[in-house]
């Protein structure tokens, strides 16, 4: 593809330049070290709260290693997805907006290798967020709690960083199809919704990318998952059928040459 | 001819809005060509669809030989564009901007480096080369935009309004680094500044409402919309001799009218080239002392409003 790896090195100096990765991994690594530090302290917290208040005793368990995981995948997949929708919302259509994708594919630019370089550069950006807080937490609990099984907790890893992805096509997906972020951002809040009102139902839960968090913990803490393959290959399957809309929408749109 | 630009028939409608009609044109090679119009007349919109960031409705065009819709990477290998109120990236500096254009094109290395060097020097950036683009005023923006349209020496360079954000020393400098372009390139430069055309243009297309209303060179159109007047200034002080002149033109078979203020005298022929033919004789033959003589042409100013009011004016009585 013309010009693919010439425009992927412009994204990522452009998130280095404009601190999108800096802000992206400091979110991600502050979830990832309150993950073990809440799971190891609400009890103590609690407790504290409960004996100052009147004779009130709330009995918890220990805390283990384990609810620091479950925390993690938690705090990740839950606030983590506001990064994944906010994250590519300007991606193309600021692009558009501003004129600049009409500069770049006047060149020896090809447009597959535009959105590629694009998607491949959000890719990195929230792997390297995903992959900062699962870091995090993995050091944390095991100054904490003890260490936990690396091979469960990278899989459960990959998992949620799999149902952020899904999360974060549907908004680049809207910015292929708008020329303004919010509207864009808009699509990938939709999305969220309609994807957190079908997880309600727990038949339908495990065809959508918020069903991969329970196979998620499970695999982290060494239970046989449920559903696993069904929710992979669901979720990938969205992931592909999102981006082939984003194709088809982008390649033959004409291009402003500024707003 | 050879034609660096080929367009047949294209047309590009927006709804309702017919933005270009139907419009044929050829661009020789190695032409400096200007696109003149009114605002809406299509030039944008030409330009737009020579550079593949619209699809033509109807019609097709060809840049370099290439089809512009069936063939876009090849075309966009030869060409360059810039636009009228250019934005780049803003976090880039300007040197890095110019130096992410050439790799684009395939440059590497040293001639990378002397590209970069060459087109920031033309367009006089080469001091506010390691600038952030963000710092940039709208005529360094503009500058900008022309080195990067040049690092790649193209065979087709394509310029929508490329002076309209400069002062007259920026425009000046833009122009005649534009002009430099003549023969080593085909320049397509749309415009509504007359003078830029008259400047630097060697061909003009007019526009309006998406019509092609007239293509020509320059000298060509301004004999084409000649008025058939002559204008002689005599030294001052001739007296009889100079009436004697005057009566005489009058009474020829080709002078329709014959007007003088004070040394000025004005000839308008019902036949110019028997008037051309036969003026000076005469001045010749009276004794008469001339310091000038020559046959009025329009400015492309005079054209371009002629032509544009015309059709304009037909457009409305059409409905």
């Amino acid at each position: 593809m013309d010009g693919f790896s010439i425009f992927l090195r412009k994204e990522l100096r452009e998130s280095l330049r404009t601190n999108r990765l800096l802000v992206v991994v400091a979110i991600f690594a502050i979830l990832g070290i309150i993950s073990p530090l809440a799971a190891k302290y609400t009890p103590e917290l609690l407790k504290t709260l409960g004996t100052g208040s009147g004779g009130v005793t709330i009995i918890l368990p220990t805390p283990t290693a384990k609810d620091a995981i479950a925390q993690f995948i938690k705090n990740v997949a839950g606030t983590g997805i506001f990064v994944a929708i906010l994250l590519p919302m300007g991606l193309v259509a600021r692009e558009k907006e501003r004129g600049t994708a009409a500069f770049v594919l006047t060149k020896p630019l090809t447009r597959p290798a535009f959105l590629t370089a694009k998607l491949l550069a959000l890719g990195l950006t929230l792997t390297v967020g995903v992959a900062v807080a699962a870091f995090a937490t993995y050091w944390y609990t095991a100054l904490l709690f003890t260490p936990i099984p690396f091979g469960g907790f990278l899989a459960a890893t990959l998992l949620v960083l799999l149902s952020l992805l899904v999360y974060a096509s549907f908004t680049f997906l809207g910015s292929t199809l708008m020329s303004a972020q919010l509207p864009a951002a808009g699509i990938g809040l939709a999305a969220w919704l309609v994807i957190s009102l079908l997880a309600i139902f727990p038949d339908i839960a495990q065809f959508t990318p918020a069903g991969l968090l329970t196979p998620a913990t499970q695999v982290a803490l060494g239970l046989a998952p449920q559903h696993l393959w069904v929710s992979i290959a669901a979720s990938v399957a969205v992931l592909v059928v999102v981006l082939l809309l984003a194709w088809l929408s982008f390649r033959g749109q004409e291009l402003a040459t500024n707003a | 001819m050879d034609t660096a630009v080929s367009c047949r028939g294209l047309t590009k409608r927006y709804g309702d809005v017919l933005a270009l009609d139907a419009l044929t044109l050829d661009v020789p090679v190695g032409a400096v060509y200007g696109i003149l119009g009114p605002n809406g007349a299509g030039k944008t919109t030409l330009l737009r669809l020579l550079t593949g960031l619209a699809h033509p409705t109807a019609g097709e065009a060809t840049v370099a030989g290439l089809s512009v819709t069936a063939q876009a990477p090849a075309v966009h290998q030869r060409i360059s564009f810039l636009d009228q109120s250019p934005q780049y990236y803003s976090w880039m500096r300007g040197r890095e901007l110019i130096t992410f254009v050439g790799e684009l094109f395939g440059l590497r290395g040293a001639e990378l480096r002397t590209r970069v060097d060459e087109a920031l020097t033309l367009t006089g950036l080469a001091s506010a080369a390691n600038r952030r683009i963000s710092g940039y005023s709208g005529g360094m923006r503009q500058r900008l935009g022309l080195a990067q349209a040049l690092v790649n020496r193209p065979e087709v360079l394509f310029l929508d309004e490329p002076a309209s954000s400069l002062d007259p020393a920026g425009r000046h400098e833009i122009l005649a680094a534009i002009a430099s372009m003549r023969g080593a390139a085909t320049v397509c430069m749309s415009t509504h500044i007359l003078a830029d055309v008259e400047r630097i243009c060697d061909t003009v297309a007019i526009l309006n409402h998406g019509r092609l209303l007239v293509s020509a060179s320059v000298a060509e159109l301004q004999e084409r919309y000649a008025q058939p007047a002559f204008e002689l200034e005599l030294d001052p002080g001739q007296g009889d001799a100079a009436e004697q002149f005057i009566a005489a033109v009058r009474a020829s078979r080709w002078a329709a009218d014959v007007v003088r203020t004070a040394d000025i005298v004005r000839v308008v022929a019902s036949d110019a080239a028997a008037a051309g033919r036969e003026i000076l004789p005469l001045v010749a033959a009276h004794g008469i002392q001339v310091q000038r003589f020559e046959r009025l042409r329009p400015s492309l100013e005079d054209i371009f409003l002629r032509l544009t009011a015309a059709s304009t004016s037909e457009k409305v009585q059409a409905s």
